[in-house]
Formats: structure tokens, C-alpha cells, sequence
């Protein structure tokens, strides 16, 4: 633990006051200069990147709700006659029309095309760009170095967002790939592999200029992710894409690439996040070392394995499946040691979560990687992958890690790191409380929904003298569920946009302390004790 | 842990180890396959693929078909972690799907989420190309209650110029276009239906997957 990751917070009448009151005078005007100039240097590409990620949340999460209405009403949005209709008008008062083969049904907007456009969106637009704001942000931090060779990190996110661009088109316009996860078409996927290499280099230039001092928790997960990550991507397309090679062989690799993106990439950035955010909104460090060494490796050690067990029932060496549910079992000495870890940590601090928006995401989104590991480890015993394998239940996991878990760590991390980055306090708490609550029920609903829609699925497909179509109507209502939980998640995706760009332009009027969340404004003239660092 | 050199080694490592399990020993294992060849008839098994169907395959990617429709088949041998039977009992394959099967197909699309059926014997089970194309455009009138999209941008509306085009979808109402009009299948129709009837992945023997049931 370096002095920089623990900020002096904890009331004067808690046991680890006195620990904490030792740390606050070590944090010195210094150490407080030091902490603003590298936040000042990384103002442009973090907020860059956090800004496109924001855009690509939204664009992604609304294509999901158009994708799951579909299931509901599948004409829905599948000619563009209404469109063309609505371009008229205007095209119309300069005397123009659209030519008549423009109207009609177009296949931009096919479930197979819309569906993985907005997942994509979610995984590499939002999800894996603020993975890399946060850790360049956490690197600077933890390397206690202003951020130098900066063009790298503008190169990174103009070619991220070129390949963004390129994919989500592509998929649209009929060239994806149809292997999920890999849906966009190869010349996008170099412009991410390209994106990705960058951060990567980027963090181990800064890396080797870092001042001296012991490696924090948060730096091993950082550094382990942008290793792996570019990796997995290369290794992933080439293997499928180009190797000539008979195509069940790719089945493997694609799931080693698919659930490593998980594990792999946002699992450790989105936990090197909680390593670092936890500990310094309690004022407390990380309760256990020795804990925090045993779950770095044992996800290195059994994380590629994991999505093996992906494989279930498939034409494949019956070793691979067996391989990942060890692996999926082994994966809880990882889950276990962290969550005991950041539960410990907490301890005592519950009350923390009342207030400190950061703690608050950060803190449910750990609680939801543990249960949804939980989950995963459960999803691959064979008895229960029998019944809910090629079912909605899969997907419902698959939503809750992306959105449950690693979204609501890196909102934690964003409502703490931007508000350094621009000197100006959140506008709204309530936008922040709204954001939350919105996303956490349309999550919590969505798992629900997919995940009993699932189970059913699966156990009538599972019986022949149930009709398929049965099978199908079993799920409908559930469909529903799926399309309203996603419509709260887009509206607490918009609410947590607004809040950004308010931010972005410095709305609101000028607050002394951290917008927190539960404070009235009449408190908000009078600090509480013990509070005034805990955003 | 305050050494990077350790822990980049050793997550390296860590990582390779799993690239030589996952990536280099299925290629090796699985990767190179080649077609069975009966001694008498020289009958290739499995058959390649006829005509242009390969190139309905990049129809099929291009509109993620495999995003509501697997192609593998469950076996129900107690040794697989199948679904008991229940694909076969189906009539979805007479047998488990194995790695083979997949060798002459582009991608191997196994599938995710099951909203539609399995489609790894559609082509047998379906051989009519007027069935498919009227499912195709007005898929919840040939299949109540199905929830697939209609796909109306694969065929294309006309005035019927001198005589009706031979190969004029036969729709079913409420979808008849009005008298005068015809709906036709566009190329990409074409080579999507030839490559969904080319999709028989049960009906030659393989001696890895003995049949399980007589194909229903």
C-alpha cells in the first residue's frame, strides 16, 4: 500500500482513526500537488476516452432495446418506409424525394444485425474504452508520474473509435462475422488491435519512468490485463480468421477468446479499481496482502481456462469442457479471497455507502462479480449446463457481469476520477441517485427475466413431447422483461450521460465539497465530521 | 510482489500455458480433418458442399441467423453432457453432432440462445424451396408463434412484366401482393435457401458418431 492509495477520510471516532490520522500527515502539499499534476496531464485523453465510451453506452444500450423488442414484435422497425416517409417531409418542401428504391425493407436493422451491433457497442465501445481510461488513470496514479507521451493516447482512442466506427457499420450493413463477441469485420478488428496495442505501450513507457516505491495490488491487475488483452485479440482472429484450419477447431479458441475478454480484460481492470477506490474512501488499507497475491494468481493461473465450459455438448475433446469446470471451480479461490478482501476492507464503513457515490458502485458492483462468479461456477456443473445451455440463462449471466459488475466498478471510478480531471464538482446528485437506482432495477430485472425465462427454456427443451413453438411461447413474457429491464438500463444510461456532459461544460454553481448522495442542501452548508474527503 | 518482472513473467506464463491447451492442441487434435471415404462406392462422407451454398453461408453470417439458431445437435448417450435425447427425439439430427461435420462449412455456427430450432439437418427436414421462402418473408404466417423477423429485404417486389417470373415466391395471405405484382427472391435469397437445404449433417455416416435413432 503506497501512501498515494489511501486518502485520510475516516472519522476521528473509528478504530482506524488513528492509522488514517498517520496517513493524513503524511499527505502533504506535496503529495497533493504531485497527485494534481498528474491528473492535470491526463485530462484530455481520459476524458476523451470516458466521453466516447459514454456515447457508445448509449448508442449500444438503445440498439439492445430495439434488438429485444424484436423478440416481442418481430416486425418491428424492419421496413424503412416509415423512415423514408419521415425524410420526405422535409426533402419535400426543396422539392426532392427520396428515389423509390430506398423505401421498403432494409436489413439494417435485422435482429441478427442489431443485436450484436448494440452488444459490441456495449463490450468494446463503452465497456473495454473506459477499461482503458481507468487503468491509464490508476497507472499514472500508482506510478506517482505525470502522464508523458501523450500522442500515444490520442493515437489510441482515434484508431479505438476509427475501428468502432468501421465494426459497428459493417455489422449493420451485413459484413459481420456471426461469431459473437468477434462479429465485426477484420479490417475494424486491426484498427482495435492496433487501439489496444497502444495503451498497452503507453503504460509500459510510463511503467519504466515510475517513481521508486512498492507495487500496489491495482498495478499487478493492470499490467497482467493490458498484457493479456492484445493478446487474446490477435491470437483470436488470426486463429479464426486465417489460419486455414476445419472450422469446429476455431470453437475452442473462440470461447478462450470470448469469456478471457471477461476475465482477462475487465475483470482485473474493473477489480484493480476496487482495489484502489475501496480502500481509499474508507481510509483504511487493503485488508490482506497475502489474500490480494493468492487472487492475482489464481486468475491468471485459472481464468483462460474458463470458458471451456462454454463448449458443453459440443463436437470437441470431451478434456476441453472437463478442463473448464475445473477451471470454473478453481476460479472461487479467486472470487472468494477478493471478496473477503473488499469485504474486510468495508468493514465497519458500511454507512460510507450512504453517502460516497464512487463506494457506492464500486462496492455493488464487487458484490455482483461475486455472485455472478458463483453463478458461473454453478452454470458449469453438467447437471445444471444440460438444462440452461443454448437458453436465455446463459445470456442473462453474460448481461449481468458486463452491465452488473464491471459497468456500475468503472461509474464508480468515473463519478471519483472526472470530477479531478475537470476541477468541478458533479452538478446533480440526484442525476447520480436516478443513474443508480435506474440501472441497478434494470439489471436486477433483466437477470431475473433471462435467467427464469432460461431455466424454463431449458428444461422444456429438454422434454420432446413439449412442441419447439411451446418452447418459445414459454419465454415470451419473460421477453417482455428482458426488453423493460433494458429500457431502465437505457434510462439510467442517459441519466449517467447527462450528468457527464452537465460536468463536461461545468454546470451548476460552484461547490466547495464533493456532490455526495445523502445530503440535503441545507446540510450541504454545514460539513457532517469525518465526511469531507468522501466522495 | 514489488518486482513487474515476476509478474509479467508469470502471467505470461500462466497464459501460454493455456494458448498451448486451448488454441495450439485443438488445432492439432481437431484441425485437420478429412473426409471418410467408403471403399466401395468412393462416397465422401461428409459430402461437400454443392453448387454455390458456401456462399449462402456468408448470407446466413451476414444477417446472425446464429444469433436465434444453433447448428449442433445434442447427443443422448450418457457420456455426453447432452440434453438427454431431446434433439434427437426432435428430429433435429439421428445423431450427435461431431467436429467433422463442420469441415467443408465456412465458420462453424454453433449457436447460443435457442429461440428458433437447431439447423443442422434443416435441409432434410425441410426440402422444399417454396417452404423456405415463404418462411423466409412471412415467417410467423408459415410457423404461428414464431418469433423470427420477416427477412423482406432478401426478395424484391415487381410489377409482373408479360409473363410471372418462374421462380415468384408462392405466399400465403394476408401477404399476396396486389394482382399485377410478384414477389421474387433476390441472389441472396438464392444462396441462403441452397445453403439451409444444403444442411443435412446427420444423413451420411461418420464411424465417430454412429446413428443414435432412426432419423424421425
Amino acid at each position: 500500500m503506497t501512501s498515494t492509495a489511501v486518502a485520510p477520510v475516516a472519522p476521528a471516532e473509528h478504530p482506524a482513526a488513528a492509522a488514517v490520522q498517520a496517513v493524513r500527515a503524511s499527505d502533504t502539499l506535496a503529495a497533493k500537488r504531485e497527485r494534481a499534476a498528474i491528473d492535470a496531464s491526463l485530462r484530455l485523453p481520459v476524458l476523451l476516452f470516458f466521453g466516447s465510451a459514454t456515447a457508445w453506452l448509449l448508442f449500444g444500450s438503445l440498439l439492445l432495446v430495439i434488438a429485444s423488442v424484436k423478440l416481442s414484435i418481430p416486425g418491428f422497425l424492419t421496413g424503412t418506409e416509415w423512415a423514408t416517409s419521415w425524410m420526405n417531409v422535409p426533402l419535400g418542401w426543396l422539392g426532392l424525394s427520396l428515389p423509390a428504391s430506398f423505401a421498403g425493407d432494409s436489413g439494417w436493422l435485422t435482429y441478427g444485425r442489431v443485436h450484436p451491433a448494440g452488444w459490441d457497442a456495449l463490450a468494446y465501445g463503452w465497456a473495454a474504452q473506459a477499461g482503458f481510461a481507468v487503468a491509464v488513470w490508476l497507472m499514472a496514479r500508482l506510478c506517482r508520474v505525470p502522464a508523458r507521451s501523450r500522442p500515444f493516447l490520442y493515437s489510441a482512442w482515434a484508431v479505438w473509435n476509427t475501428g468502432m466506427l468501421f465494426g459497428t457499420l459493417g455489422v449493420l450493413a451485413g459484413q459481420g462475422t456471426s461469431v459473437p463477441w468477434l462479429d465485426y469485420p477484420q479490417h475494424a478488428q486491426l484498427f482495435l488491435f492496433v487501439g489496444a496495442a497502444l495503451v498497452s505501450v503507453w503504460s509500459v513507457v510510463l511503467f519504466r519512468v515510475r517513481q521508486p516505491g512498492p507495487l500496489y495490488v491495482s498495478q499487478w491487475f493492470i499490467a497482467a490485463a493490458l498484457l493479456w488483452f492484445p493478446w487474446l485479440h490477435a491470437t483470436a482472429n488470426l486463429f479464426i480468421f486465417h489460419l486455414p484450419v476445419q472450422p469446429a477447431a476455431t470453437g475452442p479458441v473462440h470461447w478462450w477468446y470470448a469469456q478471457g475478454f471477461i476475465t482477462l480484460y475487465l475483470t482485473p481492470v474493473a477489480l484493480a479499481a476496487a482495489y484502489y477506490f475501496i480502500p481509499k474512501i474508507v481510509g483504511r488499507p487493503v485488508h490482506s496482502y497475502a489474500l490480494s497475491i493468492l487472487a492475482f494468481w489464481a486468475l491468471a493461473v485459472f481464468g483462460p481456462w474458463v470458458g471451456m465450459t462454454r463448449l458443453t455438448g459440443g463436437p470437441f475433446p470431451a478434456w476441453l469442457v472437463s478442463a473448464g469446470v475445473v477451471a470454473a471451480g478453481m476460479m472461487l479461490i479467486f472470487v472468494v479471497a477478493t471478496g473477503i478482501n473488499h469485504h474486510a476492507t468495508m468493514r465497519g464503513r458500511a454507512d460510507a455507502l450512504r453517502w460516497s457515490p464512487t463506494l457506492r458502485f464500486v462496492v455493488v458492483g464487487a458484490t455482483v462479480f461475486t455472485l455472478g462468479s458463483v453463478q458461473a461456477a454453478f452454470m458449469s456443473l453438467r447437471s445444471v449446463a444440460q438444462v440452461v445451455h443454448f437458453t436465455h440463462f446463459v445470456e442473462g449471466h453474460d448481461f449481468l457481469m458486463l452491465l452488473g459488475f464491471y459497468s456500475m466498478v468503472m461509474f464508480g471510478a468515473i463519478c471519483y476520477i472526472v470530477p479531478r480531471l475537470m476541477n468541478w464538482e458533479w452538478p446533480s446528485a440526484e442525476l447520480i441517485r436516478w443513474h443508480f437506482w435506474l440501472v441497478v432495477s434494470g439489471v436486477g430485472l433483466l437477470w431475473l427475466a433471462l435467467s427464469m425465462s432460461g431455466f424454463i427454456q431449458g428444461l422444456a427443451l429438454n422434454e420432446p413431447k413439449i412442441s419447439f413453438i411451446t418452447t418459445v411461447n414459454y419465454t415470451k413474457i419473460f421477453l417482455w422483461g428482458r426488453t423493460l429491464g433494458l429500457l431502465l438500463i437505457l434510462a439510467g444510461h442517459v441519466a449517467f450521460a447527462a450528468s457527464f456532459v452537465l460536468m463536461s461544460v461545468r454546470a451548476g454553481a460552484i461547490r466547495r465539497r464533493p456532490t455526495l448522495l445523502a445530503m440535503t442542501p441545507a446540510e450541504e452548508d454545514a460539513p457532517p465530521a469525518g465526511t469531507a474527503a468522501a466522495i | 510482489m514489488n518486482r513487474m518482472p515476476v509478474i509479467i513473467v508469470g502471467a505470461f506464463l500462466a497464459f501460454f500455458l493455456s494458448w498451448v491447451g486451448l488454441v495450439a492442441t485443438p488445432y492439432a487434435q481437431i484441425g485437420r480433418a478429412k473426409p471418410d471415404i467408403d471403399d466401395i462406392t468412393k462416397d465422401q462422407s461428409p459430402p461437400p458442399l454443392p453448387g454455390t451454398s458456401i456462399q449462402g453461408s456468408a448470407v446466413f453470417a451476414s444477417n446472425g441467423c446464429v444469433y436465434c439458431h444453433s447448428q449442433q445437435v445434442r447427443g443422448g448417450n450418457s457420456s455426453d453432457i447432452g440434453s438427454g435425447g431431446a434433439d434427437l427425439e426432435r428430429g433435429w439430427g439421428a445423431r450427435r453432432t461431431v467436429a467433422r461435420d463442420y469441415m467443408h462449412d465456412r465458420m462453424a455456427y454453433f449457436g447460443a440462445v435457442r429461440n428458433g430450432p437447431d439447423l443442422s439437418n434443416i435441409g432434410a427436414r425441410q426440402p422444399s424451396v417454396d417452404w423456405h421462402y415463404q418462411h423466409l418473408y412471412q415467417p410467423a404466417v408459415v410457423s404461428p408463434g414464431s418469433i423470427m423477423p420477416p427477412f423482406r429485404f432478401l426478395f424484391e417486389k415487381r410489377r409482373i412484366a408479360g409473363q410471372p417470373s418462374a421462380d415468384a415466391v408462392k405466399l400465403l395471405p394476408p401477404d399476396l401482393p396486389e394482382p399485377g405484382w410478384e414477389v421474387v427472391p433476390t441472389n441472396e435469397a438464392k444462396l441462403l435457401v441452397e445453403y439451409l437445404l444444403s444442411l443435412k449433417r446427420s444423413t451420411y455416416p461418420l464411424p465417430e458418431a454412429p446413428e443414435e435413432k432412426p432419423p424421425q
